[in-house]
């Protein structure tokens, strides 16, 4: 169960607790997150929602191992990542963390396979080891055909859904999504969803996504609200996650 | 390697760039490779100069002579095993851009002294029963393509107005080593003796010695000056390696003038390289956020970049070298005359390997600790 007042135990997959991050611009000191807690189970798909500069992406950022907080912990599988070393939490998130950004960030001199192949080149796998996992991620995401495509080959939907197969490829803790969504048209966007939600119902994945778009935040099965640096319980959907391609 | 994929792929992202970059490598490399060679045939002098030989010149200078009558006092000196004598002769073959050296020998003794200068037998025979004959060196008969047997006319500068003097070549000689002069024309003392003026009979340019004991050439040296001290000929008697670099002076600072602009090219390369490198790691700032958001070390990420710049400087750097293997020796025909005998030795291809890895690795140190220290989180902000 996802809880933000700091009640949640040990066996939380995230566990975040007093998060602070302050950054300082022109000697004037912003502190975007105060003293958040969250607690995530594996499984969960949680949707982070708030005004531009209430802290979404430096929260996302921070659960990923990206960015250092100011003060606090975070909590992975257990896991303390916060005073982990730079060397170490390189380590970490090759592990733990499937990263989807809004503007995709596939490596455009790279094919589609090339790119799904990325995270596991730092792996002990063997080449066929590799082509393996690298086919049945394309797979999971509908695009076997396109394997041998570069990203200007592919459409924007199409792009996303290769960066989730990248994301998913390692078989990670858990995935961050930031604005998985931003960047596509609305049929796209409901395909990239379907997807997460497949993701999340028949692979167990967790997922924790920030997105501005309330539609979409409503796909997720919590939606947390980030205000002032503090995390706001929203409306806990009922429903379960729909089966693979329902929008 | 299974990252080669993606510095390859990385390379090829901008071809024009790459090809661009590829080729100021592979000229530079080219120049540098030719410099050397350059260098290197100014001193070789000094490095094909025998260790059991002294060169004895006039103490004022080289262009004045010194008498032959001293042969055989020198010859007395004890640790003096052959001596040979030689005059500059400054001739040209046909036309005035045909120069090349022209020395009047000793034949009887010129093979004792230089024993790495071999004529077969026959050849050496014949030229000594000639008194018009002519020894020609390897190479210099190949750029005339003389065969034994031609009639050669030099036409003389120095002796005996413009006259045309003839020659008979009775042979041809190759050095023992590479580096060897084989561009040298030879022909006999008794002739060169008979037909200059007066005031040039009984003068030689300069006397060249072969010791008992190399160890002994200070003494040999004192001795042999002292000799002839307080005589209106005085000597200078050096050993054959400091004749030589001596010889190279006179052209002026050789050595600085090359290294000056192998000084100038290595930076320009530097510079080019560094450039390219950094505009190609801030194209990719995104990229290898996301590499390193992935999971990729700064370590990994800083080999990406050294290895992209090190593969461009050998590739560029093969090139230049693959020219240079190809364009010197004919570089080396066309000047020839014009500067000592260019010989394209295997060390230095290494030395131009060499400077190009030093040269890729340094332009690449720059941009590859930028892309190190790159923040995944503000350089996807940048996106």
């Amino acid at each position: 169960m996802v809880k933000v007042d700091g009640s949640g135990d040990a066996s939380s997959l995230v566990q975040v607790r007093d998060l602070d991050k302050t950054y300082r611009r022109g000697g004037e000191e912003i502190h975007v997150l105060q003293g958040l807690n969250l607690d995530v189970s594996k499984g969960e798909f949680v949707a982070f929602m708030g005004p531009s500069g209430s802290g979404k992406t430096t929260l996302l950022n921070l659960l990923g191992g990206l960015d250092v907080p100011t003060r606090g912990s975070i909590t992975v599988a257990g896991d303390e990542i916060t005073h982990m070393s730079a060397g170490n939490l390189t380590e970490w998130r090759a592990r733990h963390v499937g990263f989807i950004f809004q503007m995709y960030n596939l490596i455009p001199v790279l094919t589609a396979f090339q790119n799904v192949e990325l995270p596991l080149l730092l792996t002990k796998l063997s080449k066929a080891e590799r082509r393996a996992h690298v086919e049945t991620a394309l797979s999971i995401v509908g695009l076997s055909d396109r394997m041998n495509h570069f990203p200007r080959q592919l459409s924007g939907g199409q792009e996303q859904r290769v960066t989730i197969a990248r994301a998913i490829v390692s078989d990670p803790t858990f995935l961050l999504c930031d604005e998985p969504t931003g960047d596509l048209d609305r049929k796209s966007a409901d395909d990239v969803m379907s997807l997460i939600e497949e993701l999340v119902a028949h692979h167990h994945k967790t997922v924790l996504m920030v997105t501005h778009d309330p539609v979409i935040a409503a796909r997720a099965q919590i939606t947390l609200h980030l205000d002032k640096g503090v995390l706001i319980e929203g409306v806990k959907l009922a429903h379960s996650v729909p089966a693979a391609g329902v929008a | 390697m299974k990252f080669a994929r993606i510095i390859w792929a990385n390379l090829l992202r901008k071809k024009v760039r790459l090809l661009l970059t590829i080729g100021s490598f592979a000229v530079a490399l080219f120049l540098f490779v030719f410099l050397a060679v350059v260098r290197d045939a100014f001193n070789r002098g000094a490095d094909v100069a025998g260790a059991d030989r002294l060169v004895i010149i006039n103490r004022t200078s080289i262009i004045n002579p010194i008498p032959l009558s001293y042969r055989d006092k020198i010859l007395r000196i004890p640790g003096v095993k052959y001596i040979t004598h030689n005059n500059w002769f400054g001739g040209t073959y046909i036309e005035e851009k045909n120069f090349f050296p022209q020395f009047v020998i000793d034949p009887e003794n010129q093979r004792q002294v230089f024993p790495e200068l071999i004529v077969p037998d026959e050849q050496w025979n014949t030229f000594l029963k000639d008194r018009v004959g002519a020894i020609s060196g390897a190479k210099l008969a190949e750029r005339f393509n003389w065969k034994i047997g031609d009639r050669i006319p030099i036409k003389s500068q120095l002796y005996g107005g413009n006259g045309v003097w003839e020659f008979n070549l009775d042979g041809i000689y190759h050095g023992k080593r590479p580096q060897d002069d084989e561009t040298q024309f030879w022909f006999q003392w008794d002739y060169f003796e008979e037909k200059v003026p007066q005031s040039f009979k009984g003068q030689i340019g300069w006397y060249v010695l072969r010791m008992d004991d190399p160890d002994e050439a200070p003494r040999i040296a004192k001795a042999i000056d002292a000799e002839f001290a307080n005589s209106p000929n005085e000597t200078k008697t050096e050993t054959e390696s400091a004749f030589a670099a001596g010889w190279v002076k006179q052209f002026g600072n050789i050595q600085t003038l090359i290294l000056s602009i192998g000084t100038v090219v290595f930076f320009t390369l530097l510079l080019v390289t560094g450039n390219t490198m950094a505009i190609s790691v801030r194209e990719r700032t995104s990229e290898l956020a996301v590499f390193k958001a992935i999971g990729y070390s700064d370590l990994t990420i800083l080999f990406f970049v050294l290895a992209e710049a090190l593969a461009i400087a050998l590739i560029g750097g093969g090139l230049g070298i693959l020219f240079a293997m190809l364009a010197i020796p004919e570089l080396g025909k066309a000047l020839s005359g014009l500067l000592p005998s260019i010989v394209l030795a295997p060390p230095m291809l290494l030395f131009g390997l060499v400077m190009a890895i030093f040269t890729g690795i340094l332009s690449g140190i720059l941009p590859g600790f930028g892309a190190m220290r790159l923040r995944v989180v503000n350089a996807l902000r940048r996106v």
